[in-house]
Parts: structure tokens; sequence; C-alpha cells
């Protein structure tokens, strides 16, 4: 880790401001996925302002029933949150799915948005990665990656978002606000995160010096009947090899609205929009829903370590959408 | 001047509850560990590891680094102190890592090739990762699997005896009604202590100081004292609280450095590991491949047992997995024969690491049992009944004791196990599909020499003196059980030092030798004291102090077999749409002779039995092919169970009596761990009908084994070719005896 | 302008301030257990991925290897050093010590910070991953054992400690009498 400087800053101007067009400085919010790149030596910024202070640690309600939600906000706060438990509940499963208790009353909504791919390449500054060090290779590819990604991916990056709460706001259309030197600016969550390509060093498409000022779910009544359901190596503090965010309304047993989201299976968090388009208007079936997964999953490119995330996604949005069913007819 | 008549007897410390010594000072954080004695001047030292996985060290461009703030000095192949790594250690030759710096030959990814020392522990991490070693990189092959053509037969050693063969295998298999063969593969495994390895180093007034964290002090000062040619009286090595072990903890390239800087810099060093360094610096349990034929009759009676484990070394040193030895304790037949081979690989050498052998060989031998009751139609524990030796199936020895069938019986009648459907695959609750299953535990009881020496002190109060260790088993207060015990006096008049090379040579906390080891000397010295306290007069200033040595007394010894003995009970639920495999139970029973401290013994056992857990559902090092070293090193790419993962478990013991054994203890540290992970795979094989004989046991197994065990059930596939592999088809003689292997999971 | 890499600051632990100069790379982890000799928190993993060096910040827990020093600034932190009160334990650490809830010792002081706070949380009304239904309506779970493991799931024990520790949070939390919100 290289020295560097620091400065507190106390306003979102001040924020942006000092870091300015500097590409060796950073944003610091809980630090829990800068400070252990910086210890590894994938990141080594020579300048850190940190952001913690800033005002923007509040949650509202909005009159439309949508929901503004401040960068700061810790994921604890966010996921305890009663309007966040009531109106979009798989977001606060999704949040509480991740990390730990620690860790979740450090990381910043903002930070969690921009966390780094956990692929054990991209972490080891010895070995090639072309999303840390363009150009270099991809040696997931022919190495470890039975939790790499099976939607999405290019043979530049088959790397995959660590986020659960970035899933559930797929699920929700968050839509994400920044500051730059500027002037405000807006990104709907679809297009924050490119696709791959062959550039998989660009990993979302803020503006550079571009400072997460908040994130706005949009009115969502179909967001109170949902779930996050995560699967993962052990029990509890491990990323995800396959989670899904789900929300459903039926009546009379036809699928008025559902909302999909995949995590652990692309470089993004994965909006299932095939599967849903199919499913809106049909009947709410096993059968359906399976038809619906297949559809999304037409798409995935498996390598021969990571195939068996296509049957747990498929199996996955099945017992998601069933459940959700069986907790409408209740 | 006190006199000894006040003394009040006091019967039965062993064996009562008791707190531990130093448990306030734990719980507060006032216990002090390797990296956390203050010394002033204190330097911190880096270590830099090697990004090649075979080759030579070209140039270490220390120039620039040199210049760094705070760096003092860099020291590597070009400039490091010599040492000698050819002398005959307590446990036999030095692995050659604990001679750092000494050539310019990398033997794999993650040797050391230089120490980067610097005033503050932030300066020399930078320095170091800003150090440039240029290497001349060869070819590497770290491709360990089954049935490598390279493989060989290790020559026998002090520890392991790598072959034992009885009989005719092939000929009692042929005559055999029903053949269990299959292959069985546990992964490369990680101690990972929650303290990784530390030591501070300094010269004090002529001596080396080592402030270490270790299983012996005693012995890694010999190391220390033989490595740097140093005379043993003048090495002092300190290990007062220890962050765990398993086997990891002996002498490292950590301490060597340590050594090395502050010879060179002549003020305190301390070198501390990385979570990630500690992957490649300190041994691990090496990836094995077994195979394991079963012949028996209808009945189970086994005619032939045959045990073929295969394990991997590096190319500087050889270290065995013996994996295949537990047989030679739990199980005769007709013919017998278990068989070691080694693999050399440009990989760090595997060392010991909790129920090194045990470990990984019960999960193939246990796993076998339990394919080969299901075959018979015989309930597991009425097979091991079936088959239960009177003497050692190998040696012809007797046993010292051996208590497994009551462990059996006393855990079946706790876990309910006579109410059990041996059928695979018909309970669910929701998503779950749930099973059960069990597996015998062994693990010898081994005893190395110690001395000790009890002192009566003139205020009543009585010190005992043991170089143990205690890297969490509770020794201090074990030790503290026995001194009481034997001397007839309350345990709060005695106090206890351990850790501390000058106190004297003693065994080291490993092998589950350490309680009984130091035991044995304690007592023999607190037994003469009581004597001479007996004859009555006063206690000196100095008070009256009574020393023993075990080394004849070991060496007289009649030769038995000398086993712990245990029964392990899992319940699993499997959910075979995701692959996510819990433990809803464990129950394990233990025959281990006496128990010293029922307290901190259950929760050693229950440790141990969560290491089993941890390895049939999580633990695994990646290696990559391409770069030769790990993808992950760290504990979010190296999972052991979390809180979540880990149900009630409970541990008990039936009564083992040891006839005739001066000690009657017989050590606890491993057994918890043996055939855990069997009764795990057992279980979910009898919750959802598929054998899983590749660990862990992950969601992506689970997955493929369904899918693949539906599509068999679809296209009318022959059973018994699940996941893992059977072997051989009913043509060669493989699979015979059929028998149901249940139907696709969940259908 | 080259930016100080380094600044004097002020640390309020365990209701004391303390002043020192820090290198900015410094963690809170490592100030203090090299510059404040508060050795009490310990370093498992460096990375955030074991709990062993969790203290409580503004009374909530953190891991202090990812919380760099000159930002812990202005913060009430609070380590193993200062749970008790004066001599008398704090009902965590005397449930750990008299139920065995720890074998080496090392994750201990990380385990016991984050059992403490574990147990302000649930008081607080905060769901978990192991709470069924997170509806506010639904109310708060009892802190069960399922609770208790899923919450303390940061915190990392190799020994294999677990059930011991489960049922030491247990105890201490019927001893406080915490009730959860409803």
């Amino acid at each position: 880790m290289r020295e560097f400087g620091y400065e507190r800053a106390f306003d979102v101007s001040g924020a942006v401001a000092l870091i300015g067009s500097d590409p060796d400085a950073r944003f610091l919010g809980g630090g829990t996925n800068l400070v252990d790149l910086m210890k590894t030596g994938v990141e080594r910024p020579a300048l850190l302002v940190d952001v913690r202070e800033l005002p923007l640690d509040r949650i509202e309600l909005e009159r439309d029933g949508g929901l503004r939600i401040g960068a700061t906000v810790t994921n604890s706060d966010l996921a305890a949150h009663p309007d966040v438990r009531r109106h979009y509940p798989a977001l606060a499963q999704a949040v509480l799915a991740g990390a730990s208790g620690q860790l979740r009353n450090m990381a910043t909504v903002g930070g969690n948005l921009l966390q780094r791919t956990r692929c054990g390449y991209f972490t080891d500054i010895s070995r090639p990665c072309n999303r840390r060090s363009p150009g270099s290779g991809c040696p997931a590819v022919g190495g470890e990656h039975h939790n790499h990604a099976i939607l999405g991916a290019s043979e530049h990056c088959i790397a995959t978002h660590p986020s659960d709460m970035a899933v559930a706001l797929a699920a929700f259309d968050a839509v994400i606000s920044y500051e730059t030197a500027d002037g405000p600016g807006e990104l709907p969550i679809d297009g924050f995160y490119p696709p791959v390509g062959d550039t998989p060093h660009i990993e979302t498409t803020l503006p550079p010096g571009a400072l997460i000022t908040g994130v706005t779910l949009p009115p969502a009544p179909v967001a109170a009947r949902s779930r996050y359901r995560k699967v993962r190596e052990r029990a509890s503090f491990a990323f995800a090899i396959g989670s899904i965010a789900g929300a459903l309304d039926v009546e009379d047993g036809v699928v008025r609205e559902v909302r999909l989201a995949l995590g652990a299976v692309a470089s993004m968090p994965w909006r299932a929009r095939a599967a849903e388009r199919l499913l809106v208007g049909g009947p709410a079936s096993a059968e359906a829903f399976a038809a619906a997964a297949d559809a999304e999953l037409a798409a995935a490119e498996a390598l021969p370590d990571n195939g068996y995330k296509v049957t747990l996604m498929r199996n996955l949005i099945v017992a998601v959408l069933t459940e959700l069913t069986e907790e409408v007819s209740r | 001047m006190t006199t000894t008549t006040g003394i009040t007897s006091v019967a039965g410390a062993i064996g009562s509850g008791r707190t531990r010594v130093e448990g306030r000072d734990k719980v507060t954080g006032a216990a002090r560990y390797a990296g956390e004695v203050p010394f002033a001047e204190l330097a911190h030292g880096w270590l830099m590891l090697s990004t090649v996985a075979r080759g030579r060290i070209r140039s270490v461009e220390d120039g620039p680094v040199l210049a760094m703030p705070g760096v003092l000095t860099v020291l590597h192949h070009g400039n490091a102190p010599r040492v000698d790594i050819d002398y005959m250690g307590m446990l036999g030759r030095p692995n050659p890592i604990v001679g750092i710096f000494q050539h310019d030959r990398v033997p794999f990814a993650g040797w050391p090739v230089a120490l980067v020392v610097a005033e503050t522990s932030e300066q020399a991490r930078e320095a170091a990762e800003a150090l440039v070693v240029e290497y001349d990189v060869e070819p590497h092959d770290v491709a360990f699997r089954a049935g490598r053509q390279d493989a060989y037969t290790p020559e026998s050693t002090p520890m392991v005896q790598p072959e034992t063969e009885k009989g005719d295998v092939e000929a009692q298999l042929d005559a055999s009604a029903v053949v269990v063969d299959a292959e069985y593969t546990t992964p490369e495994e990680h101690h990972n202590p929650m303290e990784p390895h530390a030591a501070t180093a300094r010269w004090d007034g002529g001596r080396l100081d080592v402030v270490d964290s270790n299983q012996g002090s005693s012995w890694v000062a010999n190391e220390l004292a033989q490595l740097f040619s140093l005379d043993p009286a003048s090495v002092r090595v300190r290990s007062e609280h220890v962050g765990g072990a398993f086997g990891s903890k002996g002498l490292s390239p950590h301490q060597v450095a340590a050594v090395m800087a502050t010879t060179v810099l002549q003020r305190p060093v301390r070198v501390v590991l990385t979570r990630r360094q500690m992957f490649s610096l300190i041994g691990y349990r090496s990836p094995t491949a077994q195979r394991i034929r079963l012949g028996a009759d209808a009945d189970g009676r086994l005619r032939a047992l045959d045990h073929q484990a295969q394990s991997l070394t590096s190319t500087v040193y050889e270290f065995i997995e013996s994996s295949a030895v537990l047989g030679r304790v739990l199980y005769d037949a007709d013919a017998h024969h278990t068989l070691h081979r080694l693999v050399r690989l440009d990989v760090p050498t595997p060392t010991w690491m909790r129920a090194p052998g045990e470990a990984p060989g019960s999960f193939a031998l246990e796993s076998a049992l339990d394919e080969l009751a299901e075959k018979c139609g015989v309930d597991p524990i009425a097979l091991r009944v079936r088959n239960e030796p009177e003497t050692g199936p190998v040696s012809g020895l007797p046993f010292s004791s051996r208590n497994v069938l009551a462990c059996f019986e006393e855990g079946a009648r706790r876990f309910g196990w006579a109410d059990r459907d041996p059928r695979p695959g018909l309970r669910r609750e929701g998503r779950w599909l749930i099973g059960t299953g069990t597996a015998a535990a062994t693990y010898p009881s081994g005893v190395g020499p110690s001395t000790a020496a009890v002192t009566a002190e003139p205020d009543g109060t009585f010190t005992v003196r043991i170089n143990a260790a205690d890297v969490g088993t509770g020794a201090r207060t074990a030790m503290l059980l026995v001194a009481a015990d034997t001397l007839g006096v309350d345990p709060d008049s005695v106090r206890v030092r351990i850790a501390d090379s000058d106190i004297g040579p003693a065994m080291i906390a490993g092998g589950s030798m350490g309680t009984r080891s130091w035991a044995w000397a304690v007592t023999i010295a607190a037994n003469e004291l009581r004597e001479r306290l007996a004859l009555g007069g006063g206690i000196p200033p100095e008070g009256i102090t009574a020393r023993s040595d075990t080394a004849e007394a070991i060496g007289a010894l009649s030769k038995k077999e000398r086993h712990s003995f245990g029964a392990q009970f899992a319940e699993v639920a499997v959910d075979v749409d995701t692959g996510e495999v819990r433990v809803r139970r464990l129950l394990g029973i233990y025959a281990a002779g006496t128990i010293v401290n029922p307290l901190t013994a259950r929760s050693q056992f229950i440790g141990g039995m969560i290491w089993g857990l941890s390895m049939a559902l999580h633990e695994e090092a990646v290696r990559d092919q391409v770069s030769g070293g790990h993808v992950g090193p760290d504990l979010a790419g190296y999972h052991f169970a979390a809180h979540a993962d880990v149900p009630l478990i409970e541990a008990d013991w039936v009564d083992d009596p040891v006839p005739g054994d001066p000690v009657a203890i017989k050590g606890i540290g491993e057994i918890g761990i043996v055939g855990v992970a069997a009764a795990i795979a057992n279980a979910v094989w009898h919750a959802t009908g598929v054998r899983h004989r590749e660990l862990p046991i992950r969601p992506d197994r689970v997955l493929r084994a369904a899918d693949e065990a539906r599509r068999r059930a679809t296209d009318g596939i022959p059973v018994g070719m699940e996941e893992g592999g059977t072997r051989g088809g009913p043509a060669e003689g493989g699979a015979r005896g059929g028998g149901a292997e249940g139907g696709a999971p969940g259908a | 302008m080259t930016p100080s890499t380094s600044s004097a600051i002020t640390l309020n632990i365990n209701g004391e301030k303390y002043t020192l100069p820090v290198d900015h790379r410094t963690t809170l982890l490592d100030a203090l257990r090299e510059h404040l000799d508060l050795t009490g928190s310990k370093k498992g993993c460096d990375l955030g991925q074991c709990g062993a060096c969790t203290v409580l910040l503004d009374g909530r827990r953190a891991v202090s290897c990812l919380q760099l020093a000159v930002a812990a600034e202005g913060r009430a932190i609070t380590t193993i050093e200062g749970v008790a009160d004066g001599e008398r334990l704090h009902p965590v650490q005397q449930a750990f010590l008299d139920l065995d809830g720890y074998q080496c010792g090392y994750c201990t002081p990380g385990q016991i910070c984050s059992a403490i706070a574990v147990i302000e949380e649930h008081a607080a009304g905060w769901p978990s991953a192991a709470t069924d239904d997170v509806r506010p309506e639904a109310g708060v779970p009892a802190l069960s054992a399922e609770e208790i493991r899923e919450r303390m799931s940061g915190n990392l024990c190799r020994c294999g400690a677990y059930v011991s520790i489960v049922q030491a949070v247990a105890q201490a939390a019927e001893v406080q009498g915490k009730e959860a919100v409803a």
C-alpha cells in the first residue's frame, strides 16, 4: 500500500471538488471494498476523500410511494428501515444476505453498488486480469471458474458482480443519482453496469470523478410481495453462487406483474426480462415458471465448471416464483 | 518457613469441569499472543514470496527499496546469514523451507525470496510490494490426480510404514459374495489457525530470545539452535498463548527470518505472516486420491480389505499423508492390504494437519463401509459389530483398550438410530431431503518423553513446571487438575508454568500426545513430591522441588495397539434443487481413556467434529494449473464453517479404563474430526440416494450428481456408477453384489 | 501539491482520548495494536473476512482492519479492553468464561464485541437473514439459536467453539434482560 493523502468532505460539492479529475483519487465510504483492495495492491490511490460524513444518510418515502435512499446510508440502516422492509422486503433480505453484521454497519449504499468482483485472479496482482490490467488476459476462462458468469460474459472476462443489494435494486428499476463538477446526473441501474465486451475494466457508466449521491426506487406495489434467495457455499458470510430477487402479482391464477433479477451469474445484476415478458399475462404455474426460466437461460454460455449454474438458476426461478404464488394465495 | 502438615487432602480434581486458568485473560483481551509483546526499538519484517512455481532467482533489485522511507534492510539469497539445514531434529530432518535465502532455486509458488525490514509495518509492506525480483522461469507441474504414472511408494519412516500386507487380496475378492470398489478424493486443505504465525526475535544478554506462536517451544528452540549453530542453552523460545495451531505451528520461515534480521540489525524484529502467505509457508493437508476395495460374505463379514492412498509431496521434502493407516486398526479381513503412494510436484510440502492420515482416510474407508452395508442389506452399525477384531488386524498385538462398540451402542441410543429406515431418498421436509449416517473413528494414543518439575512453595502453594503448549486445548488447566489430583490438594493452590523452553524439554502439543505425555511427567514428579512431603519437616525458602523424566518409562512400555475410538452420527438436510447441504445434528461418542477436564474436553471434541463438518462441506484450496499458485488463498476464498453452518452438536464419552497403563489418558485432539465427513456423506446418500465420493460436497457437485442420477434413471443406465465413480463394472468383477442405489433423488 | 500522507489525530477509545501521529495507511486495528498497546483486538486475516478485529464504533460493531485510523477520528471506539465494568466482567464475557465459549482465545475478543452488538441490534428490532418475514408488521423474532448463529456468522472460529459461543450469547442476552422492541 503506497502512501496517500486523506481529506474528509462535509458537503457534496466539496467532495467532488477534492477528487477533481485526479485518476489516482478515490472516494472512501465504509472502506470495506477499498481498503482490502489497497492491502492486496489492486488499488493504489494517492488521495482518499472520505465521504462518510456527507449529509446523504437518509431514507425517505416519497409522496408517490417510491423510496429515496442516500448514498452513505449504511447497509445495516437500509435493511433495518421499516419502509424498506414493508415496501421492498426483497431489498432488505438481499442486504441482510450479504457480508456480515460488522461489514453491513460499515458499508454504504454507494460503495455497495461499486463493489469490485471477487474473482480470485482479479484480486491477485501477480496474475493476468483484463479487468484489472487491460490486455493482460483472463486466466479464469481456462482456470478456476466454478463461480463465474454464465450470462453476458465475454472471452475477455467472466467475472461476476458480487453485490446482493444490487440484484434487488435491479429488480425494482432503481435509478442512481450522482454529482460531478458539472452538476448532477442520473443513471437507471439497467445502464449503470455496461456490457463486458472487450472492455471489462470499464465497470460502470458513471462519468469520471462522479460521486454517487443516492438511489431512487420508483413506486412498485408489486415489490411488497418480493423475496430474495441466495445460494452459497456456506450458510452465511459468503458470496453467492446464485441468487434471485423476485416479485410477483397474481390475480385469478394469471401473472399480472413480475420482477426477476439474478445474481452471481453475470458481471452485473441480471434483470431477467425475457422471463418476465413470457410470464406476464400467462398462468402462474410451475410449467410456466420453468418455461420462462428456460427462455431466460437460453442465452447462457457455460464453461466446463460452471454449467451447474444453469440448473441452479432454473430451479431458483421456479422455486421463488412458486413460493411467491403460494404467498399470494394465502 | 511453613510446615507440610497443613495440607488438606482434596480428591477428584481430575474429571471435574473447570474453567480455563487463563480464561479471564482471554475474555478481557489481556492475553498476549506472539505478535503482541511490546519491545523497544522493534522493527517489522515483511516476507516476499515467489510468484513463479519453478525456476531460479535471477536478481533481487533491492537498491531502490533500500532508499524507501523507513527501510532498514532487505535480506535475500545474496546476503542473508548462512544456516545449516543438515541436521536431525526431534521429528526428523527439517523441511528445507526453513533454510530460507540460502540459494537461488525456487521450488514452488510462494517460496520465500526476500525479507524487507522497516521501522513500521506499513513501510515494510509497501517496500516488499515494490521489490522487483526477476526469475528464470522453468516449466512446472502441479497437477495432482488419481493414477499418475509417476506415483511411487516411499521408503518407511519412523512415522509411517507405507505398506502392510497379509493374505491374498485378489483371491479373497474373487471369493467374496459382495464387493465394493470405489475411489474417493479429498482436496488440499489448510489449517488456518485464527492467529497467523508470528515471531519476535532479539538478542538479549548473549541469548537469542524468541517470542513465538508454536506447538512446542523446546522443539522450536532446539531447531533454531541447530539451524543457526548455536549452543542450545543460548536459545530461549516462549509461546505463552497460541491462537490455534492444528499441526501447522512448528519451525517455519517466519521465525528463521526474524532471527536472521535481528542478528543483522541487532534490534528486535517481528515477522508476522499474512493470511495469504500462510497458504504457502506453513504446510497443509495434501489432497488424496484413494481407492478402496472391500470383499465380504453376504452377511458382511470382510474377506478382503484393500486401501490404496495417493497423496502429494514437494520436490524438496517427502511427507506422507497416511490415509490408509486406520484400516490397520479398525477392521480385520482374511486378506488385508494398505498402501501409500506419493507424487512429487512443484508445490509446497504438506504437513500434519489435525488427524493427519485418519481424517481423509476415514472419509474413504468409512464411506466404503457404508456402501458395503448398503449392498449387503446390513445395518451399518451391525456391519461394524460383525467385523470387530480381537487384536490388531495387522500387528496381532492386543489393544490397550478398545470400546468402539460401546460408543456405537451409546450413540445409537441417544441418536435414535433404531428407528432409522435404511432406504435412501424417502424423507422430505419442505424443500429438504433428510438423511442420517454414521461412521467409526479412531486415532493413535501416542506418548513422547517429557520432563516436569513440581515445587512445594513455602506459602503452601505449588508450582508445576511443564513445557507444554496451550494451543487452545486447555493444557494449563488440565495440568493443574492432574497435579492437584496427584498431590491431593485444592486446585486453587496450584499454579502451572508452561510454554517456555527454559523450563526444560517436553513433548509438543501434537498428535493427540500432549496431555498424555505431560500428565505422565507431572504425575511422577507430583507423586515424588507428595512422598517427600509426607516425610514431614519444613519447606525451605526456595521450596522443595521434585523432578521427572519419562523417557525411560516410555521405553519400557509394553507393545500394544493404543488408540482412542469413537462413533459419529450425523443428520443432514439436502435441497437437491439448489445443492445446499445443511448438517442438522451431529453426535460423537468417544472412548478416549480418562477425561481430565470434561468442560474443555467437550469443547475439543466438538471442535474436531466441526472440522469434520467443514471438511465434508466447505474446505478446499484451489490451485491454478497455469501459475502453479492458489486462487483465492484467504478466508473469503477458502471456506470453513461459520456459525450458521453449525447446529447443536453433542459430544460425550463412555468409560474407557486402560488396564495397566501408567496414565490412562489417551488424548483427544484429533479423534473428533475422524469419521465425521464420512458420517455426513453417508447421511447425504441416505437423504438423496446419491453417493458423494469427492469432498467437499459443494452445491455444484450435488446439483451435478442429481442431474446425473436423473439422467441415469431416465436412460436406464445401470446403478453403481455415481459421482466419483465406482470403478469397474460387473465384467471386471468390480460392482458385484448390485444392490439398490435408490431412485432419482427428489424425483 | 503533494498531500500530506500522515496526520496527528485524536482517537476516543474506551472513553479516553489518545493523540498520536498516524501514517494514513495505518488501520484502526494497527493503531490499537502497534501504537497504543491495546492488543486485545486481533488480526486474523486483515481483509475483513474473519471478524477477529471487531470493535464498536459509535456503539456499532465494525471490523477495525478495514477502518483507517485517520477516518476513525471523532468516533467513539470501544475495544475488548473497554467492555467490562472495572473488575466486573460484561455479562457476555462472563458467559464465555463460564460456558467455555472459546478455545485458543484468538477470535474471542471479536466474538465478544460482536455478541454485545448482536444483543443490541436484536433489541433494536433489526431483522437478520434468518428472519422469516422481515416486514415490520411481522415483529421481531425471538433471539433463537438460529438467529444468533446467523447474526454471529461474521466471526469465524477455527477451533470450533461455535456451539458454546451460541449458548453464551443466549445466556448473556437473558442475563441482560434485553427485550426486542415490537
